[in-house]
């Protein structure tokens, strides 16, 4: 009897926030409400914003991630606002590409769970054990992927115990890759990761890192539809996150825009094509 | 047969409240103070890593005396609660009102139908962006909870500690001077004129945290240096 009473109390005992809600209150995950599965074969595939393009690099003392602002729905812009970088603790920051409201969601679960585990425990969570709740929960979301609402994230952070900034990629099987140097998800990844491989080099400066963000996002926008470029009309510039051993730290809209102006007066002044 | 006595509800409850009541005043006093900078929670825990105080949410901080398993695994639900609610509201909607309700709830019913009630004393404190706006709920054993005014004494002899905190509380108290009131009043019971930063726990509720702190937690903890140059500061 008493045995039983133990093994209860040490079962209850979890520092997870999915594990919790998975126990006591499935129906707020935002993955595990299976789609009927007939929706899937006959119809057409669900017509729900797309998030797109995210870059990630490395720079000296950290790493850096950058995001456009555009949703997509077929044709048609969704969002010329959308956030798709969000910070995702102290040391760590996540970007999303894919379907919008799931990827949402997940960011969110994703920044309590390191919250919670941090209060329950009273230590932060090691860099690569939040990466790897991470590619839990993108497994978590396989059944809807395969149903054609995928996420896919990058996770950048610093990991405090190396003193080094770090970059990870995944699949829809929630398959964890850890990149170096610099890595781009989202439709127009492949765009901005040709511009990466010209404007990256090593130990750039932060300055420069923002700078090389921001251009290899302009690049992407230029070739694909569904990445925005920076907007001087709106006034609406990608949304930068830097991490370093200070912290997760958001670029303030000012560097952003006047680094975006730079790279439209530079192309504007070359008049060329591309 | 075992005989069954007779015994009447009001000599089981009296039974049970000593019972608590004796645990308690058996540990180390608790002091939270509201300051014009903030709460400070300071408790008296020679020890680094068990900790009687901790974060709830936001702005919301919890401390406790009494035994360690029971408060530690009412802080956890604690967290739980506030999590899952902000997580299917939102942030704003997690109230230490909320969470003061649930712990006494929860204590009430400890109390009258389990084999022995917790032998535990709680705070639940939110900082609000006015000073009259902060939330001090003690919850005592029974899951009475009491809504109190610019301090809580907890624990071990909460009285003379209460009587020094009483004396030197003002409303426009920073946090170094809470905490210095806080370690005041926790030596009254003791021979020694002060307490070294080692034997004491202290963390604090930043009333400006997004400024302060550039984040919207406003729970910090405080090291053993970082207490040092506070009591310092005074002298």
């Amino acid at each position: 009897m008493q045995e039983t009473t133990a093994n209860q109390v040490a079962a209850n005992a979890t520092s997870s926030f999915t594990e919790h809600l998975q126990r006591d209150r499935p129906g707020l995950l935002p993955f595990n409400n299976p789609l009927p599965a007939a929706q899937s074969a006959s119809a057409q595939p669900l017509q729900v914003p797309h998030a797109t393009t995210i870059v990630a690099l490395t720079y000296a003392g950290g790493v850096l991630m950058a995001g456009d602002r555009r949703a997509t729905m077929g044709n048609i812009i969704a969002s010329r606002h959308i956030e798709k970088v969000f910070p995702a603790d102290q040391y760590s920051v996540l970007g999303i590409a894919g379907t919008a409201g799931i990827a949402i969601d997940i960011t969110r679960l994703f920044q309590v769970e390191l919250e919670h585990y941090e209060k329950i425990e009273g230590t932060l969570l090691s860099l690569d054990g939040k990466a790897n709740r991470l590619g839990a929960m993108i497994r978590g979301n396989l059944p809807m992927a395969l149903q054609g609402l995928a996420v896919i994230p990058l996770f950048a952070g610093f990991d405090t115990q190396a003193g080094v900034g770090r970059l990870f990629s995944y699949d829809v099987t929630g398959g964890r890759y850890e990149e170096q140097e610099h890595h781009t998800v989202g439709s127009g990844s492949m765009f901005a990761r040709g511009a990466l491989k010209k404007l990256w080099s090593p130990n750039i400066s932060e300055d420069e890192a923002i700078r090389v963000a921001v251009e290899s996002l302009y690049d992407a926008a230029d070739d694909d539809s569904a990445t925005g470029g920076p907007d001087p009309v709106r006034q609406l510039w990608p949304v930068v996150y830097t991490v370093n051993r200070a912290g997760a730290r958001r670029v303030p809209e000012a560097v952003l825009a006047e680094a975006a102006q730079r790279i439209i007066e530079s192309r504007a002044s070359a008049h060329r094509e591309s | 047969m075992t005989q069954q006595f007779y015994v009447s509800p009001e000599q089981l409850m009296k039974d049970r409240a000593d019972f608590a009541r004796k645990g308690i005043a058996r540990g180390r006093s608790v002091v939270v103070i509201s300051g014009a900078d903030g709460i400070a929670l300071v408790a008296e825990n020679p020890s680094p890593s068990l900790h009687k105080i901790g974060e709830i949410y936001d702005k919301i901080a919890f401390a406790a005396v009494g035994k360690y398993n029971e408060f530690e695994s009412l802080r956890q639900a604690g967290v739980r609660y506030a999590d899952v609610r902000g997580y299917s509201y939102d942030r704003e909607d997690v109230t230490a009102r909320g969470l003061a309700s649930v712990y006494a709830q929860s204590l009430g019913a400890v109390f009258t139908a389990e084999q022995k009630p917790f032998e535990v004393e709680l705070a639940v404190v939110e900082v609000a962006s006015r000073q009259d706006e902060d939330h001090l709920y003690r919850l005592t054993f029974d899951g009475s909870i009491a809504d109190e005014k610019g301090f809580i004494v907890m624990g071990g002899q909460a009285e003379q500690v209460s009587a020094a905190v009483e004396a030197g509380w003002q409303r426009e108290l920073d946090l170094a001077g809470a905490v210095r009131l806080a370690m005041r009043g926790l030596v009254t019971d003791k021979d020694a004129s002060a307490l070294p930063p080692s034997a004491v726990e202290v963390a604090v509720l930043h009333r400006q945290s997004e400024t302060a702190l550039g984040t919207r937690r406003a729970f910090r903890r405080l090291g053993d240096a970082e207490i040092a140059e506070l009591l310092a500061e005074g002298n």
